[in-house]
């Protein structure tokens, strides 16, 4: 490995062994009715990932969440890539996708469950809501700067629609895009889970919601821990790969 | 020799810009391309140069008049054996500079013996065999407009446009470059329309010479090189060199200044 | 008003009428969601009766405390980071990941940690906003100009001079376009947070409605919340839209 990743491989290892430490301080504060310290919740982690009822759960969850990515990806990449292609279009509907992003969307949550019913279909909608949105502003974005020379270079080799798109339109705008479908995982996941945490009998914001009534400290930092340590891997492996797209393409 | 591209009355409006009234653009333009030739065209900024090349390449629409190309009509699509170089760098960053001269290839289904064939010879051609893997981003100026010309000429165009195609670089490389251009001519036949800005590159370069007026653009005077087909950058030296130079910014000064909002002091 | 925007007005009127005809028609029935007119008369019923002036005061202070703190702690914490390269660099990973997470999962933490209070709510509210400030101010003081830097040194302005003088307006714009998230987070953070596990404010009302089957104040109350979430996000971009405009930076 070259110098620079050896520095950062190691800042990144700094940083989790510092997260942990702060973690095990802010036990010793808080005692063990409020929290359970690091190796412990690993422990317990190990213990329940071993269960086949915890793994019933998961899989719930990843599948609402499978659906829900997917469904977000390929809605918002046509509405982005319909939009972008169009100048006025996006001129319009630029401000209000904007809008909608920083909505509370939580508080439509209850118009999904009557809209879809209690259970998976509210869940995947829920999550799909919360994605789609960052993939369709940063497509429409990446496909509106697309530099015109290059469209221009396209319509001199008299290329149809549809090679357009393939070889020139997605391949300028794909490294913006790439960013917007990493921020598109990220929500999909808060969506999916939020949309757990009521109205579902099974998945991993369920256990959460009946832990806190339980008060089952060691379920709920297992679980939390289990989607943080899911979350920011994926989501590190996602950044590695976006920064080299954008490389590429200064 | 019969004209390759036939302009008649060509005109070029745009209808409401911002300020809600049409803008005059262009002509009405007359003007002949003889086959094989190599036509420049000067003139003052915003007179519509660019706007021209787009029109005889079938990339914009004209407003009144008519463009042929070799007998038949341009209407809104880019003829076929027509190739583009344009100012901006047009290379596709995300592919290596094989990929970039073999794209028009490849979209045309050419068969993988002849396509590697012409891809070798434009690399050779254009100095850029040892690049061949390399991307965009690594490479000068200067090189990235050699990939642009290489990916046009492998297509082998019947006639290249080409817009200010040198104008992001430095004047010895300009110079070079257009060293390069005459032999490319030279080689392939083909009819070279060049848009340029630099009077000694049109004077060096064309065989005839267009200078047109300030917006809205009209052709004011074609002035003839009567250059010998085999020349290059050390033109430069002739005696008449100096004098169609002069001539053509005689010509233009006063245009020039008109774009600008001035009046000439003296004829 | 241009031309984009007197399209966008027509497509949002043409959406809501159609929303409007749908509901009248019994294409959408009663029980799932009530026609916007009826839904705009019960909110300023609502609004008039002062029944909710409890819930709105309590998730606007709450809104208030977290979005205060996160700009302040943020800014604080942007100016600290930037001046100490080593720090940077560590915490860089978490800021690039920060928001895969899905902090709503720290809630149950935070319910255990804190009791049932206000605490939990504000703190979602903060951390989910204060990361949005500080990677913003970093970038807003990155990009500071080195030239205008220098003007500074040959004006003998000293480390405050500079700072007010040139350091602020010259990050100026990306201290806005953090503000600018940080009051959309918070929002999101807080009603969010209501709405999950919580006694009072606007969340927990739409919440409690949901589960009443009172349609009749859970729509109007969402409405609300939108509206006013849009309305301060909207006055906001208009602002960042004039500084950078000013600047030529648009």
């Amino acid at each position: 490995m070259s110098r620079a990743r050896w520095e950062s491989a190691a800042h990144a290892a700094g940083l989790v062994v510092a997260l942990l430490s702060a973690w095990q301080v802010l036990f010793e504060f808080a005692g063990t009715n409020a929290m359970a310290p690091p190796i412990e919740t690993f422990a317990y982690l190990g213990r329940l990932l071993a269960t086949a009822a915890f793994w019933g759960h998961l899989a719930e969850t990843m599948s609402a969440f499978a659906f829900a990515l997917a469904i977000a990806i390929v809605l918002g990449l046509l509405i982005g890539l319909t939009l972008g292609l169009h100048r006025f279009s996006s001129d319009v509907a630029e401000p209000i996708l904007i809008a909608l992003y920083s909505l509370p969307k939580v508080t439509l949550y209850p118009i999904v469950l009557l809209a879809f019913g209690l259970g998976m279909p509210a869940k995947v909608a829920f999550g799909t809501i919360h994605g789609i949105i960052p993939v369709a502003i940063f497509t429409m974005s990446a496909v509106r700067n697309i530099r015109p020379v290059l469209l221009k270079t396209g319509r001199v080799l008299k290329l149809d629609p549809w090679a357009m798109v393939r070889t020139i339109v997605f391949p300028a705008a794909l490294p913006e895009i790439f960013t917007g479908l990493r921020l598109g995982f990220s929500l999909t996941l808060i969506g999916t889970l939020l949309g757990e945490m009521f109205g579902s009998q099974r998945g991993l914001g369920y256990l959460l919601m009946t832990a806190i009534g339980l008060q089952n400290i060691q379920v709920i930092m297992a679980v939390t821990l289990l989607l943080v340590l899911f979350a920011a891997s994926v989501s590190s492996l996602l950044i590695v790969i976006d920064r080299r797209l954008h490389r590429r393409i200064p | 020799m019969h004209a390759q591209v036939l302009l008649r009355g060509v005109t070029r409006v745009y209808s409401a810009g911002a300020l809600d009234r049409p803008v005059h653009a262009l002509g009405p333009i007359d003007l002949e391309l003889r086959r094989g030739e190599f036509f420049a065209v000067v003139g003052p900024s915003g007179c519509g140069k660019s706007t021209l090349l787009e029109l005889i390449a079938g990339l914009s629409p004209m407003t009144e008049g008519s463009i042929d190309f070799e007998g038949r009509p341009i209407a809104g699509s880019v003829p076929d054996g027509v190739g583009v170089v344009f100012q901006e760098d047009a290379c596709f960053p995300w592919l290596t500079v094989t990929d970039n001269i073999a794209f028009g290839l490849r979209q045309a289904g050419t068969e993988t013996g002849e396509l590697r064939r012409r891809l070798d010879h434009a690399l050779e051609l254009m100095g850029l065999t040892e690049f061949a893997q390399a991307y965009p981003a690594q490479l000068s100026g200067g090189m990235r407009q050699r990939v642009c010309i290489a990916r046009t000429l492998v297509l082998q165009p019947r006639l290249i446009l080409l817009d200010e195609p040198f104008g992001a670089l430095d004047q010895q490389t300009r110079l070079l470059m257009g060293d390069e251009l005459l032999r490319l001519w030279r080689d392939t036949g083909s009819t070279v329309l060049l848009i340029t800005h630099a009077l000694d590159e049109a004077t060096m370069l064309a065989d005839r010479i267009a200078v047109m007026s300030a917006r809205p653009g009209r052709i004011l005077e074609i002035v003839e090189t009567r250059w010998p087909r085999e020349r290059d950058s050390r033109i430069v030296a002739e005696a008449s060199f100096g004098e169609i130079t002069g001539r053509l910014w005689r010509a233009l000064r006063e245009e020039s200044l008109k774009a600008i909002g001035k009046k000439a002091a003296g004829a | 008003m241009n031309r984009a925007a007197r399209y966008r007005l027509a497509a949002i009127l043409g959406i809501v009428l159609l929303l409007e005809l749908l509901c009248r028609s019994g294409v959408i029935d009663r029980l799932t969601m009530p026609p916007p007119s009826v839904i705009l008369r019960d909110l300023v019923l609502i609004l008039a009766s002062g029944s909710m002036n409890k819930a709105m005061l309590k998730t606007f202070i709450n809104v208030s405390i977290a979005f205060g703190l996160s700009v302040v702690i943020g800014v604080v914490l942007g100016v600290a980071i930037h001046g100490w390269r080593l720090v940077r660099q560590g915490l860089d990973p978490l800021f690039a990941t920060y928001y895969a997470i899905p902090v709503y999962a720290f809630y149950p933490l935070f319910i255990v940690l804190f009791g049932l209070g206000d605490v939990p709510q504000i703190l979602i509210g903060f951390m989910l906003a204060v990361v949005a400030m500080i990677v913003n101010t970093l970038n807003g003081l990155d990009r500071v100009s080195r030239v205008l830097l220098k003007t500074a040194r040959v004006y003998r302005l000293g480390a405050v001079a500079t700072a007010m003088r040139i350091t602020l307006p010259s990050a100026a714009p990306y201290l806005m376009t953090g503000i600018k998230l940080a009051v959309a987070y918070a929002f999101i953070g807080v009603i969010g947070a209501e709405f999950i596990m919580s006694q009072t404010g606007m969340g927990y009302e739409i919440s409690f409605a949901y589960n009443n089957l009172d349609n009749a104040t859970m729509y109007p109350l969402i409405l609300l919340v939108l509206a006013v979430s849009t309305g301060i996000n909207v006055a906001l971009s208009h602002w960042e839209k004039i500084i950078m405009q000013r600047r030529g930076q648009s």
